[in-house]
């Protein structure tokens, strides 16, 4: 019946290629998923299928009410703007999601006997740990990429996004991705790859979208009005298809059955610690960096109105970066039973890493040359520029850790814990609000955020979050770290584990305290954009806001 | 110098293929060599495939992320080895699909926590760890010893693991669904013919609950064994085919 319904519809409306292929998509996926939920051997697979089902019916009925409306008039002439409005909510959604769930294991781990509950074994520490990475990470973080990459590879190509529908389907299925990979960490699904947890059919879901998501991008350059590819477009094809790379190679597995949520990683022992620490470092270096990246060289000249400060800089600092970056996995595995030639190699790698991390700060800061004053005056752009500036100390940091000395010391311990976190909190988080924050008054076209004032709030308490936290953690990892090592005079060790777990209470405490600091100040945020996407103001139009014809080059 | 470079901004597809060149070298030339350098594994002594019930109960340490707070990789340092025994071989992990080596210590290493402690101790531990440990932070699991174990699909477990050169015999093929009990059940039907398929691992009642097979049975037969498989009084740290 609904096919039928459908092919009427698809004739009424005008058949278009790009509704029909995902319509296909969707049909083959609403067979696959009836099928896995009809034959589940557990129970967590059968709930993942409907959630599946649910989602591809939602998605085949938005596109069969969207040909019922008639033939689409024509909107080459205008940017894609629903799809990046639509990620800015998602980023700043999801954002709140993972921060609240950061906030709630972080008072877990302060007090144990408030915050674990007997009976409700899915609230556990290890099953909302990988809820909160993924959800920071890939949810907030994914959505920012997506979202922003959309809106400037079509200004920098002068040129609306490929592929009508496609990028519909890229966001919805990366958001069912998201749903699909949270809830099933809550049933304890999970192939404890860190940063890689989702099971195998959430993981081939993501790469058709993933593979989708390249061809827009791709696609979009391809229409470009412009002779040359600018510099963020160069991070953010490094960013997806090094991702692609990442993604495929580490989740390869045997799935137990084609019906249930178990699988085996194609690898063991010592091959698969260094290809999962291969994928994990450089989730890091390609999903939180090299897009993040992209991000600082289209959203900083813009906001400062200055050029970027060096173009050759920005070609050194590109190729040197994705080169050098591949290699620097090894450095988690140090001490380890990974053989030390290799582990030799990464540390050796991720000190030179430094260089270019610095030298795309720089290029960063520097754009800002002849407007150092709008710091004063603009906490926008403010937030971004402090954004390099905990790159720079977070990307000094990193090599020093990867330093087999320092590293004997430090790994394990709750330092690796604080540098993550001035790299999540102070490079990705500021650089994706200030992107945000310049975003939602551009596609909403207004003037200018709701409050600068309620900028300034986030600003300060999101930085004394960030003090907080990091300095917190500097001190419980190096205590660990010291304590584990202590002998007494006579030779024997001088702590036993639990003391040292003893000894974390109190910077347990100040780190949810640092970490609410920034919850609020994202919750200020939403409630900023809310107001300015809402406001009642005339429509502010800007010179960028078209493509192609008559608007003077970016 | 500077020219030539537009060749990558002006053709996607040049600068595609330059990307993928580029991130392909460093992966390349660090991972592909573990699979062909022999010295990478070391040849030992006893290390085994998981029996179906330890690797059930390795599941369980999989879904409740237990590798989020817990390492099992004991490092060659001073404090590390007298703390928790002898540093940890690749070879240990040789049937790891995935590895277990974590990257955060919450709470202690593991790697070499089989034995160390009684079933009794882990059961309580596990039920209310502030009953045994009172600093403790790690979160109560009293739903383990609640739930009776899924043996059914061990099979496929133990099928899945031997595509992947895991070297389980036929018979333990076979019989995996009912091993997976056997080894809980010290005194049923099944035990004795278990016993000579795995011979040496341990048969008991884990939980505490002789008339039932929980998930708790297959957690604590699985830490049990842990990092204590290895015979290190044949191992020579310093032998040439041991030098890595």
């Amino acid at each position: 019946m609904g096919v039928i319904a459908g092919c009427k519809l698809m004739v009424k409306g005008g058949f278009r290629e790009d509704a029909a292929g995902i319509l296909l998509i969707l049909v083959i996926g609403i067979g696959l998923a009836l099928f896995g939920a009809a034959r589940a051997i557990d129970a967590p697979f059968a709930v993942q299928m409907w959630t599946m089902l649910t989602g591809f019916l939602l998605g085949a009925a938005a596109i069969l009410y969207d040909f019922g409306k008639g033939p689409k008039a024509d909107a080459s002439s205008r940017y894609e703007n629903g799809v990046v409005k639509a990620g800015v909510i998602a980023s700043m959604f999801w954002g709140i999601a993972g921060l609240l769930v950061g906030v709630i294991i972080a008072l877990q781990l302060s007090f144990p006997n408030i915050f674990y509950f007997t009976d409700h074994g899915w609230l556990n520490f290890g099953r909302l740990r990988p809820l909160h990475t993924s959800a920071v990470i890939f949810a907030f973080g994914g959505n920012v990429l997506i979202a922003t990459s959309f809106y400037v590879v079509q200004r920098t190509c002068r040129a609306r996004l490929a592929g009508g529908l496609w990028p519909w389907f890229v966001f919805w299925g990366y958001q069912l991705f998201i749903v699909l990979a949270a809830t099933g960490y809550l049933m304890g699904v999970t192939q404890s790859r860190e940063y890689a947890e989702p099971p195998w059919y959430t993981d081939l879901w993501l790469t058709l979208v993933w593979v989708v998501y390249l061809l827009v991008f791709l696609g979009t350059i391809w229409k470009r009005q412009e002779k040359h590819i600018y510099v963020a477009n160069w991070f953010y094809l490094a960013f997806i298809v090094t991702i692609a790379m990442l993604h495929i190679v580490n989740n390869l597995a045997v799935p137990v059955s084609f019906a249930g949520s178990f699988s085996y990683s194609a690898f063991a022992g010592v091959q698969d610690a260094l290809t999962q620490w291969w994928y994990g470092h450089n989730a890091v270096g390609f999903f939180l960096t090299a897009g993040f990246l992209a991000i600082m060289y289209y959203f900083i000249p813009k906001q400062a109105d200055r050029p970027v400060y060096s173009y050759r800089l920005s070609i050194i600092h590109f190729w040197a970066l994705i080169f050098l970056y591949i290699w620097a996995g090894p450095h988690h595995l140090h001490y380890t039973a990974l053989p030390q030639w290799a582990q030799t190699l990464g540390a050796t790698f991720s000190i030179m890493l430094w260089m270019p991390s610095w030298g795309g700060m720089i290029n960063g800061l520097m754009t800002l040359s002849g407007a150092w004053d709008k710091l004063r005056t603009d906490p926008v752009l403010r937030m971004l520029v402090v954004s390099v500036a905990f790159y720079g100390m977070s990307t000094f940091e990193g090599p020093v850790m990867s330093i087999r000395a320092v590293n004997s010391l430090s790994h394990y311990t709750d330092w690796t814990i604080g540098h993550v976190h001035s790299g999540a909190l102070g490079w990705v988080g500021f650089v994706s609000f200030g992107a945000l924050y310049c975003l939602a008054p551009w596609l909403w076209k207004k003037k200018q955020v709701h409050s600068l004032a309620l900028v300034d709030w986030h600003f300060w308490l999101a930085t004394i979050g960030i003090v907080l936290y990091i300095t917190s953690m500097w001190v419980a990892g190096i205590m660990q770290g010291l304590m584990w090592r202590a002998y007494n005079d006579l030779g024997f060790l001088e702590y036993s584990f639990v003391e040292s777990v003893e000894a974390m209470h109190p910077y347990y405490i100040i780190r949810a305290v640092g970490g609410a600091l920034y919850l609020i100040g994202a919750l200020i945020m939403a409630y900023n954009l809310w107001r300015t996407a809402t406001s009642k103001e005339p429509a502010h139009v800007r010179a960028a806001d078209t493509p192609a014809a008559a608007v003077a080059a970016e | 110098m500077w020219k030539f470079h537009k060749w990558f901004e002006r053709h996607s597809l040049i600068l595609l293929i330059g990307i993928l060149v580029v991130v392909s070298i460093g992966g390349l030339v660090q991972i592909t060599p573990l699979f062909f350098i022999e010295s990478t594994i070391e040849r030992v002594q006893g290390v085994r495939p998981y029996t179906p019930l330890e690797l059930a109960g390795r599941q369980i340490y999989i879904r409740e992320g237990c590798y989020t707070c817990h390492s099992q990789m004991v490092r060659p340092l001073r404090d590390e080895v007298e703390r928790y025994g002898h540093y940890s071989l690749a070879a240990e992990s040789m049937y790891d699909h995935p590895f277990q080596w974590g990257s955060k210590r919450t709470g202690p290493d593991l790697a070499r926590v089989g034995g160390r402690y009684s079933d009794e101790w882990h059961r309580a531990h596990m039920v209310d760890p502030r009953s045994v440990v009172p600093e403790s932070v790690m979160p109560p699991y009293a739903f383990l010893e609640r739930r009776d174990l899924d043996t059914s699909n061990m099979q496929a477990h133990l099928q899945a693991n031997r595509v992947l050169r895991v070297p389980y015999t036929d018979e333990q093929l076979a019989n995996a669904n009912s091993d997976a009990r056997a080894q809980a059940e010290p005194f049923g039907a099944d035990a004795f013919d278990f016993e000579q398929r795995y011979p040496g691992v341990a048969i008991r009642d884990f939980d505490g609950q002789p008339n039932r097979v929980t998930e708790m049975d297959a957690l604590i037969a699985y830490l049990q064994m842990l990092g204590a498989g290895v015979d290190f009084s044949t191992y020579q740290a310093e032998a040439p085919e041991n030098l890595r």
